[in-house]
């Protein structure tokens, strides 16, 4: 695959190899705001990984680095080994990354079924693309309304829209940000249990979430971020019972708890 | 109505329109109504053309009269160099239409890199680049202008039929087109960027070659239309050529019909377009129709934003749907789907 | 010629004055309500005008005809935005609220032609008649006057901004919307106002401008572009960019206007397109610029 203009070159870099995704020591900052320092982290492959700290950690600028939506100021993004920093969301995505957003981003005067045809699909007919879109919506469980325009779903519908687009190109990896969040509980575990189907087919999961039954039940393995920087990894039991995360969540006091 | 029947009365609805466009000249012979038929057609091209580029991608151009002038201006010089007359001239206007295409990639390669409101703006200082320049420069005859190679050989009581037919002919071919636009994949990437561009870009549509290409294909039929309305009138004024009560007129049209709708910018033409013109007859001067045009957007922004045939949509779709709820009330409660799981509390948005 | 450059210069920069005071008053309302008032142009014209009514009826002389004229543009700006532009709403705003401007500059456009009809008229006053006799040449006073004019009123301009209540808000409005409706500051009150103080300003820019200039309704054209060139060129958002632009692109067009008269204007347009392809936010831009 040839590199697109301004994204990082193809060579294998010093990544880890069989990490799907992995952030080398990422700092960003914003006009005087520092949202991450020095921060790393590697979803292997085939993993549900977990992502989690309290507001303002900077959990969602780490999603924006890793799928080119920002540039970092220093570090680098790693794909499969192969460097991708500064590469353009478009490439990202083309490189098989997909991401969803914590307020729901869809396309809201097209259709459901034409939301699901915006993302590209290489190697298939047009009647295929649609046939594989009907199968996603389907599969998430909207595909009763293929035929309405996405922006008049309701919330927990626009989730499961974004959830159903991100599939449709078969990204290897899959970032999901706050999945569970403003969803009622049955919807919770309707998404819950689509995302493991799709873990046990394969597919890299690396998700932000604060509700906390749902990280800790559903992935394999946690890191906790804190004021930009990473304060623990591991197993969700090994997280849960780190003095450092009670601290990073009870030290800042405002979170929402599970 | 199943689907086919429906389909079937669309085309023969549609089919019966181009058939009735095609006979006016014969049955309206006369040349002032010849004269608003190939006005209003040049008008529908327009609009459909704008469209294809502002109605579906979101970013409003407000200097599309730099494709018209181009386009314009190339056909006059190219017939006066090239010594062409008559019905040859016609040939030109693919030719003009290229011209304006190859303007617009490098207004567009500098436009469209910058936020919506800030490319409107931009639009607008290229207009009056435009309009400057044609002032200035001798190849267009600075603020005098250039004759267009008028043939005057032919019979003044039909002069106005081959520019209607022509103009017919490039009006069905512009709606086929923006028809084929909105079913294609390239329609549907473009609406993306409309609805939400970062989110666009971010599922793997690449957002600048998909706008410049619209904006190609609307600068290319912009410009065939310039051609051809001046061949028609016969002369190139600067003036009249970049004239921003037309762009504004065009913009009119398409918000009126329905900014992003195939029939949208063709019924905007159709409707005001004559209005326009019949006011100008009315009253020999320009103000009045530029203070109802004016009231008229305004009208549109704020209470018909969508434009009057999605509107008009709605309310169908409305009252449609308030006879379905009479209907159910009179009959057993069914099963909810199983298949979709229940709309989630949560804040809206 | 050493003399020509020089008046050429000092006209620029005295000029610039006054175009940077419409340019502020246009980057203040992109500022607060993120519209760019394309009706900006014509109502510096529509502000000529006024002055002109008052000073060929009621023999006003021209700064005592600002007394009436510039809070007649205010309100005329307060009532155009809370008519035309208040009640938009939906995701197509922006667009829609920059036709909107457009529509109201075409009104009034058409009105001034119905009422003065298309000859060019011009403000007569002392200040026009009498010069100065400044480093070999003659300026004519309304230029210093205008200048004056502009300082002054942008001084106040930013006295307002910064030391009031009211400017305070502005300043909230200006940096997060919603932050500020939270705070409890009416965000409909500080937008009208702030439309409102945006017209003003054109009031006095009309006065100087139809005293220098002698103008129709179309010269509003002309000037929306120039006004245009100059806020792209300087970066939206930014008051203090604006005013370097403007003197910088007058100064610039009053010096290529000794040689080339009729491509001077084109030094605006040049300079924006040279600007945007190189750094699209503009010279101070304030807001990302990434197209959306």
């Amino acid at each position: 695959m040839t590199p697109a203009a301004g994204s990082g070159t193809v060579l294998a870099g010093p990544g880890i190899p069989d990490a799907a995704l992995h952030a080398d020591a990422i700092s960003k900052s914003f006009g005087g705001v520092q949202a991450l320092s020095n921060c790393s982290l590697t979803v292997p492959a085939g993993s549900l990984t977990g992502l989690i700290g309290p507001n303002g950690s900077g959990k969602t600028t780490l999603f924006n680095v890793m799928t080119g939506y920002e540039r970092p100021d220093a570090g680098q993004v790693f794909l499969s080994g192969r460097r991708i920093t500064g590469a353009p969301a478009s490439r990202v995505f083309a490189l098989g990354v997909g991401r969803t957003f914590q307020l729901t981003r869809i396309f809201p005067r097209m259709t459901v079924l034409e939301n699901m045809l915006v993302p590209a699909q290489r190697g298939r007919s047009r009647r295929q693309h649609r046939e594989h879109a009907m199968d996603l919506l389907a599969f998430t469980g909207i595909a009763g309304h293929a035929d309405k325009l996405a922006g008049t779903l309701s919330y927990g519908q626009r989730k499961l829209l974004e959830l159903a687009y991100v599939l449709v190109a078969d990204p290897a990896v899959v970032l999901l940000d706050e999945p569970a969040g403003g969803v009622n509980p049955s919807l919770i575990h309707h998404i819950a249990d689509r995302i493991r189907d799709m873990n046990k087919a394969g597919k890299t999961f690396l998700l932000v979430e604060h509700n906390m039954d749902f990280v800790m039940t559903l992935c394999d393995q946690v890191t906790v971020l804190d004021s930009g920087t990473v304060v623990a990894t591991g197993t969700p039991d090994e997280v849960r019972a780190d003095p450092r995360v009670l601290d990073a969540y009870l030290g800042t006091g405002d979170d929402d708890d599970e | 109505m199943s689907k086919s029947v429906a389909r079937g009365l669309r085309l023969a609805g549609l089919a019966a329109l181009i058939a009735m466009a095609a006979l006016f000249p014969l049955v309206f012979s006369n040349p002032t109504a010849t004269n608003f038929g190939v006005v209003t057609l040049i008008f529908v091209i327009v609009a459909s053309a704008w469209n294809i580029f502002s109605g579906y991608s979101g970013y409003l151009s407000l200097g599309h009269a730099v494709f018209y002038g181009t386009g314009a201006y190339f056909l006059v010089v190219a017939s006066r160099d090239w010594h062409l007359t008559g019905s040859a001239v016609f040939w030109l206007l693919p030719l003009a239409g290229v011209a304006a295409a190859v303007i617009a990639v490098p207004v567009g390669l500098i436009a469209l890199r910058v936020r919506r409101h800030t490319f409107v703006v931009i639009t607008i200082a290229v207009f009056f680049i435009a309009q400057l320049s044609a002032s200035n420069l001798s190849i267009t005859g600075g603020s005098s202008g250039l004759l267009a190679p008028v043939p005057n050989n032919w019979d003044p009581a039909t002069y106005n039929n081959p520019f209607y037919y022509v103009g017919l002919i490039i009006a069905v071919a512009t709606v086929a087109l923006s028809l084929a636009v909105r079913r294609s994949r390239f329609g549907l990437q473009l609406r993306a960027i409309r609805d939400d561009e970062d989110r666009a870009a971010g599922l793997g549509v690449r957002a600048m070659p998909v706008k410049l290409t619209a904006l190609v294909l609307s600068a290319f039929i912009t410009g065939m239309a310039g051609a051809l309305w001046v061949y028609f009138i016969g002369q190139a004024i600067p003036q009249f050529v970049f004239d921003p009560l037309f762009d504004l007129a065009v913009v009119l049209m398409a918000f009126f019909g329905g900014l992003g709708t195939i029939a949208g910018p063709v019924l905007g033409a159709l409707v005001l377009e004559p209005t326009q013109l019949w006011l100008n007859l009315q009253q020999s001067n320009g103000y009045t129709a530029e203070i109802l045009f004016g009231a008229l957007f305004l009208v549109v922004i704020l209470f018909l934003p969508r434009g009057v045939l999605p509107t008009a949509a709605e309310y169908i779709t409305a009252g449609r749907a308030r006879l379905m709820r009479h209907r159910d009330r009179s009959q057993p409660l069914g099963t909810p789907s199983a298949q979709t799981p229940t709309p989630a509390a949560g804040s809206a948005q | 010629m050493g003399t020509e450059i020089t008046q050429a210069i000092a006209a620029g920069i005295l000029g610039g004055g006054v175009y940077a005071l419409m340019a502020a008053g246009l980057t203040l309302i992109f500022g607060v309500l993120d519209i760019i008032n394309v009706a900006q142009g014509i109502m510096v014209v529509l502000g000529a005008y006024l002055s002109y009514v008052l000073s060929t009826h009621l023999h006003l002389n021209l700064l005592v005809g600002l007394v009436i004229t510039v809070p007649a543009m205010f309100v005329i700006g307060v009532a155009v935005y809370t008519l035309f532009i208040r009640p938009l709403r939906g995701s197509e705003r922006t667009s829609m609220t920059l036709l909107a401007c457009f529509a109201v500059a075409l009104i009034i456009e058409g009105v001034l032609y119905w009422q003065f009809g298309s000859n060019y008229v011009s403000l007569h006053s002392s200040f026009t008649s009498s010069s100065v006799h400044v480093f070999g040449f003659y300026l004519a006073d309304i230029y210093l006057v205008g200048f004056g004019l502009a300082v002054v009123a942008i001084a106040a301009l930013y006295l307002i901004l910064y030391r009031t209540t009211f400017g305070r808000a502005v300043r909230a409005t200006m940096q997060n919307q919603t932050a500020a409706r939270l705070v409890g500051i009416d965000v409909n009150r500080v937008a009208a106002v702030t439309f409102g103080i945006g017209t003003a300003v054109t009031a006095i820019g009309g006065a100087v401008f139809g005293a220098i200039n002698s103008f129709t309704p179309n010269s509003g054209y002309d000037l929306i572009s120039r006004l245009l060139a100059i806020v792209i060129l300087a970066g939206m958002g930014s008051i203090g960019g604006a005013l370097g632009a403007a003197v910088l692109m007058t100064t610039a067009e009053a010096l290529v206007d000794i040689w080339q008269p009729d491509w001077a204007v084109a030094v605006f347009y040049l300079a924006m397109v040279i600007i945007l392809t190189v750094r699209p936010a503009g010279l101070f831009g304030r807001r990302p610029v990434r197209a959306q």
